[in-house]
């Protein structure tokens, strides 16, 4: 298998887009192919990850679509359904490709367009992930199982409703140093938790998870270069290589889990993530991961094997996960502050760990960062992709 | 036919007794504290100055609710709406939000509008709370029609509360069939949808006893930015 580099990223400012589906995906593209200054060489394939283009949007085939309009003709183009692991997924096909010899560049683009519906229909969009027969028909929502995942995770390992509210405060902070996320608004401990008025600032919205601890509804694009080691060479710039990639699956009700606060998907593809790349969780400088509700961060950072089960909140109290903590989660702002424009999340992650990995994060860098992971949790947890990137000297 | 002043008091509505509203500090979810507090006719210039760059604004029909609000706020002045009142949010003085109302008799409210000028922190929902606290809680009406003009609204109003339809009436925004907040809708929602403290500390009053603007830039940022971009 030949190694396999990210060599430009790109995106949009998250938030609420008036560019069509594909103008936003373009832009993201342009923006990652100026970063990774290719010259003459050309790209061979492109991969669009994307949830809801056909239900929300009225759109199919954008990868065709993009090659069009971005005129990379006679690239190979497909596009990725995969739930909200869509992007990891689009990035895994594209590194396929390239490990493989098939292609030498491909550009992965995410892109999601989720404000053109409201809010009910776009949560009835993404709940259509749920199991049809046993979840979906009794109204289960994302929001719902995450409400009772975050109950049955409490009670058993102690984490309480400010823990949740750390990890929100924390994400906004770090989103406030992101121009690219959707939120810029700080919050405080006493402004959703602890004042009289933090029951209306803060609403209940599937018990015990209030407002502040779910993800906005996004629109926004991402997009990375994958390159071969010939042409990664041949770049100027730090050289980022995808140095693992792992991914599993687990059963799709979650309640037929064993142990429903066991992500066992997202232990079995970061185990496989680390093997790939010969590394360790305490090898990891900074990570992403997929905290669509608050809890997901702090139950993904156990599983993902940075802290031992039911350690993760003490860690948050303690600040570890802080920019500037012992490991830096989610220093875009997350999925909680950057936003979740689903299908471009999971490449949304690998922009900002490659920024980071560049020397590039601005504000919010992590100091001497060299490997770096991400989570892109699908369906609540039944596939589940972790990447591991790791920054090579040159 | 007499004198102008004679004309004028033709054309000037007669006016109820009107308790003032008591203002109060709410703790938004940054940790700012926001004054709630009753502006008076002297006032409303300054607000029209907030209102007028977002009469342009369409998204999330700001561009109506600022057309209808500047009217209606300019028919207070000039004295051509009947028992209106305007209450502002205001955050270190600065203007966050300003709703408004009038009562159609002395048990029935009528709300006009909620303009959030400083968005993502519930300004609105504090501010069309303090709306509703004003009429049941210190007139002591029984009842104040409501409609929403934007889906932002009808979530917050119809939905939170919630509201009872009250379709045989007519709302005078148009002319949309009313929905309605009752005594007892208001204070089964008031413990979920109903805050703020009084007496307001002196000096957190003082510093909101003049409006300051945050600038026709700024508003527009907050409208169209704070909440992700309108790109």
């Amino acid at each position: 298998m030949r190694p396999v580099y990210i060599v430009g990223a790109g995106m949009t400012r998250f938030g609420r887009s008036e560019l069509p589906l594909v103008d936003l995906a373009g832009t993201a593209s342009l923006a990652a192919l100026r970063h990774a200054s290719l010259g003459k060489v050309p790209v061979d394939g492109v991969v669009v990850a994307n949830m809801g283009g056909s239900r929300i949007n009225r759109q199919t085939a954008l990868a065709s679509a993009l090659v069009d309009r971005l005129a990379l003709y006679p690239a190979a183009a497909e596009a990725v359904e995969n739930g909200p692991a869509s992007g990891a997924s689009a990035v895994k096909v594209g590194f396929q490709a390239v490990a493989s010899g098939m292609a030498d560049v491909v550009l992965v683009v995410g892109v999601e367009m989720m404000r053109a519906v409201d809010g009910l229909e776009g949560t009835d969009f993404v709940a259509s992930l749920s199991h049809p027969e046993v979840e979906y028909i009794y109204g289960v929502t994302l929001p719902s199982l995450a409400g009772l995942f975050a109950r049955l995770y409490m009670s058993r390992f102690g984490v309480e409703r400010r823990h949740l509210a750390m990890v929100a405060i924390k994400n906004h902070d770090h989103a406030m140093k992101n121009p690219y996320a959707h939120i810029h608004q700080p919050i405080t401990m006493e402004g959703i938790l602890t004042s009289p008025e933090a029951v209306v600032n803060n609403p209940l919205v599937a018990d015990p998870l209030c407002l502040f601890d779910c993800c906005p509804v996004s629109d926004g694009s991402a997009a990375v270069i994958l390159a071969s080691k010939d042409i990664a060479e041949r770049l100027s710039g730090p050289r980022v290589r995808i140095a693992g990639m792992g991914q599993a699956t687990d059963t799709h009700a979650v309640h037929e889990r064993e142990d429903p606060t066991d992500l066992r998907a997202v232990r079995l593809a970061s185990e496989k993530a680390f093997a790939m790349a010969d590394a360790k969780p305490a090898d990891v400088h900074v990570a992403e991961l997929h905290d669509a509700f608050t809890i997901l961060e702090i139950a993904e950072s156990e599983a993902a094997g940075f802290f031992k089960r039911g350690e993760a909140h003490k860690a948050i109290e303690r600040g570890e996960t802080r920019l500037g903590g012992r490991l830096p989660v989610n220093p875009s702002g997350g999925l909680k502050a950057r936003g979740h424009p689903v299908g471009a999340t999971g490449v949304a992650q690998l922009v900002e760990l490659t920024w980071q990995l560049r020397g590039e994060a601005t504000d919010r860098q992590v100091e001497k960062a060299k490997v770096a992971y991400a989570c892109n949790f699908g369906g609540f947890g039944n596939n589940v992709i972790a990447t591991v990137l790791r920054k090579e000297e040159r | 036919m007499g004198s102008v002043t004679d004309l004028e008091a033709l054309l000037r509505p007669p006016a109820m007794e009107m308790p003032p509203y008591p203002p109060k500090v709410v703790t938004l979810a940054s940790g700012e504290e926001m004054v709630v507090r009753q502006v008076g006719r002297e006032e409303i210039p300054t607000l029209l100055k907030a209102i007028y760059p977002l009469l342009l604004v369409e998204r999330d029909y700001y561009d109506i609710v600022a057309a209808r609000l500047y009217a209606e706020l300019l028919a207070y002045k000039r004295y051509r709406v009947r028992d209106e009142y305007v209450l502002v949010g205001l955050i270190g003085g600065v203007l966050a939000g300003v709703v408004n109302g009038r009562l159609v008799d002395a048990k029935v409210g009528m709300s006009y509008h909620t303009m959030t000028i400083r968005r993502g922190l519930r300004v609105g929902s504090h501010l069309f709370a303090a709306k509703m606290e004003y009429h049941i809680e210190h007139i002591g009406q029984e009842d104040v029609l409501i409609v929403a003009e934007s889906p932002i609204g009808f979530r917050r109003w119809m939905i939170e509360y919630p509201l009872e339809k009250k379709y045989e009436v007519q709302h005078e925004l148009g002319g949309v069939p009313s929905w309605v907040l009752t005594r007892k809708t208001y204070f089964d929602a008031k413990p979920r949808l109903v805050s703020g403290r009084r007496p307001v500390p002196a000096a957190l009053l003082a510093g909101a006893a003049t409006i300051r603007l945050p600038g026709d830039d700024v508003v527009k940022r907050q409208v169209l930015d704070e909440k992700g971009g309108g790109r």
